[in-house]
């Protein structure tokens, strides 16, 4: 069997809101896979789901075959789950918390010792280990919290946005442990608000919203729909916005949409080319830019292309 | 590269296994913040002194006399009052994310809220010690000795237990552990104050004296007195069973029920 983790027509809702609202979804063995997808949009109540926590309102979801509704059991001891907000107990110290989970998943205690020490070490957090997590930077909080994930192998791993929160090079370094956790044969199941860091792990994608799947695929198929590159502008008027955009559109050609604030707009651009001329064009209009950025496609630039109009911000959330 | 476990999987956790693992947890929470155990004792202790050395002459003749009286009684209160610490414990658990990490894990399901009562049993031991020093610095003999001691002190216990449960339902159903702490109060501040810890009721209001002959707190004080001093209490430990049976049969269940729902 090659399929790690199957869902279909997947439902899950709190009160009037359908949090998980039909999702299908088939992720081989050894993947590392991602749910990309802004906050409230379900990730982690799909997460949830799978990993036993919430029990599906309808829609079957199998994690290594077994129905999660009906075998949760089968399904915990095979999975681990890392959740959002970093799950140990500050009140003890590194050591003592990797020995408690060691010992819950059945290591005797000198066994856990050995293990929490092995992970200690491999996690950079040695020097720690005697200390109290209260005293641990977020970094170090979301390392340990994904040792105790792994303190024995599971055959799936569920990592609800690892790196939330997160500085560069804490980010950096979870980033490198995701890889070796999938290089070790573990399937991962990763939530994530970062097309970035979704492009940098993820075999695969989903992209989620609004409790729904709007697109699946590899991030290069993901990003060719997006279009290569960026080009981001801030007006110092407001008022110009539409003019501007219309400008841009001519230059430039189709796909230039306004950003999620007020006054800029986003373009998406095979090359850098024609940058030059849209700003020539717009300065000829008497029309003043604030500020230039030309990047990568950003999660909004995705929904965008995916749904052909702006996200809307999401304000009341179902379980973020 | 360790990341990885090298050793094969272990046989799952037995339901004992992980209970007593989760057990030490809670005991290494004492050795790590001994702040959540001075702060609800410190309240009792100030009381002790206060009754004893303002009151007690007045109240019982002679200081010494009234220690006799008033110790038995401050066991039961303070090991009454820090059973909020249950909810207060369950409450941030699973605000912060960690029963998520429990209820993950393979192990028999129950095991993180018996866990917490036997860190519980340790703590109110722990506590009681306490306020027994402090008895016998102050001149407290108890009569029947240690083994009186000990038994009163288990009987506490069992009540003590007995009403954690509440604050296990209390502790699932509010936001945040200072509201278990908040709403605990409501119940066992008249439920300690309105018993025969501090004074003999047969000065109080005849209304008030029912109340206080109904408290099953009064009944508890009875049964630590005549057990630590060795006299009769047979009655009063027998009404302290029924009545910390009663209250698990109604509130464990529950409290259990809540426990399996999911969040």
């Amino acid at each position: 069997m090659t399929t790690a983790i199957e869902t279909s027509a997947l439902v899950k809702h709190f009160g009037t809101t359908r949090a998980v609202d039909g999702i299908d979804l088939r992720i081989e063995r050894g993947a590392v896979y991602g749910l990309l997808g802004p906050n409230g949009a379900g990730k982690t109540t799909t997460i949830r789901v799978l990993s036993t926590l919430l029990r599906p309102d309808s829609g079957v979801a199998r994690v290594l075959g077994h129905d999660v509704a009906k075998e949760p059991s089968k399904v915990r001891a095979r999975v681990s789950l890392t959740g959002q907000f970093a799950s140990v107990d500050e009140d003890l110290t590194g050591h003592e918390n990797l020995v408690l989970v060691s010992r819950l998943f059945g290591h005797t205690w000198k066994a856990s010792a050995t293990r929490a020490n092995e992970l200690l070490e491999s996690f950079d957090l040695t020097e720690a280990a005697q200390k109290q997590v209260r005293t641990y930077s977020g970094g170090m909080r979301r390392r340990l919290d994904v040792a105790a994930s792994l303190v024995v192998t599971p055959e799936v791993l569920f990592l609800d946005e690892p790196t939330t929160g997160l500085d560069p090079r804490s980010r950096n370094q979870v980033w490198d442990i995701v890889r070796s956790i999938a290089a070790g044969g573990t399937t991962v199941l990763l939530t994530t608000q970062y097309l970035e860091e979704a492009d940098r792990l993820a075999d695969r994608l989903a992209v989620i919203d609004h409790g729904r799947l709007i697109a699946e695929g590899t991030s290069r198929e993901l990003k060719s729909s997006v279009g290569s590159n960026t080009l981001h502008i801030r007006l110092d008027e407001t008022a110009s916005i539409s003019q501007a955009e219309q400008i841009l559109t001519e230059v430039l050609g189709a796909g230039v949409h306004p950003g999620s604030d007020a006054g800029t707009l986003t373009a998406r651009i095979d090359g850098n080319e024609r940058v030059p001329a849209a700003l020539a064009a717009l300065a000829a209009a008497g029309i003043a830019v604030a500020e230039l950025t030309l990047g990568q496609p950003s999660l909004d630039d995705v929904f965008f292309a995916l749904t052909g109009q702006a996200r809307e911000n999401v304000g009341e959330e179902a379980r973020a | 590269m360790s990341m990885l476990a090298t050793t094969p999987r272990p046989p799952a956790a037995s339901a004992w296994a992980a209970t007593i693992t989760l057990g030490w947890r809670a005991m290494l929470k004492i050795k790590h913040v001994p702040f959540q155990l001075f702060d609800v004792t410190a309240f009792p202790l100030m009381m002790t002194l206060m009754f004893t050395y303002l009151f007690g002459g007045a109240l019982a003749g002679s200081v010494k006399t009234y220690v006799q009286f008033l110790i038995p009684g401050i066991v039961v209160q303070t090991i009454v009052f820090i059973t909020v610490y249950t909810g207060v414990g369950l409450n941030a658990d699973i605000s912060k994310g960690l029963f998520d990490r429990f209820r993950s894990v393979p192990i028999w399901q129950p095991a993180p809220i018996f866990g917490a009562l036997l860190g519980d049993v340790f703590r109110y031991s722990l506590a009681a010690t306490m306020v027994i020093t402090l008895g016998l610095i102050m001149g407290f003999r108890p009569a029947a000795g240690v083994v009186g001691v000990v038994l009163a002190i288990a009987l506490i216990i069992v009540f003590a237990i007995s009403l954690s449960w509440m604050w296990i339902i209390v502790g699932m159903l509010v936001k945040s552990p200072e509201s278990v702490m908040t709403s605990s109060f409501l119940l066992l501040f008249p439920l300690t104050m309105g018993s025969n810890i501090f004074v003999d009721p047969k000065t109080m209001p005849s209304v008030l004296q029912k109340v206080v002959a109904v408290n099953p707190v009064t009944h508890l004080a009875n049964a630590s007195r005549g057990l630590m001093h060795g006299e009769a209490a047979g009655a009063s430990v027998m009404w302290v069973l029924v009545a910390s049976a009663v209250i698990t049969a109604v509130f464990a269940p529950i409290a259990m029920m809540m426990y399996h729902k999911e969040r």
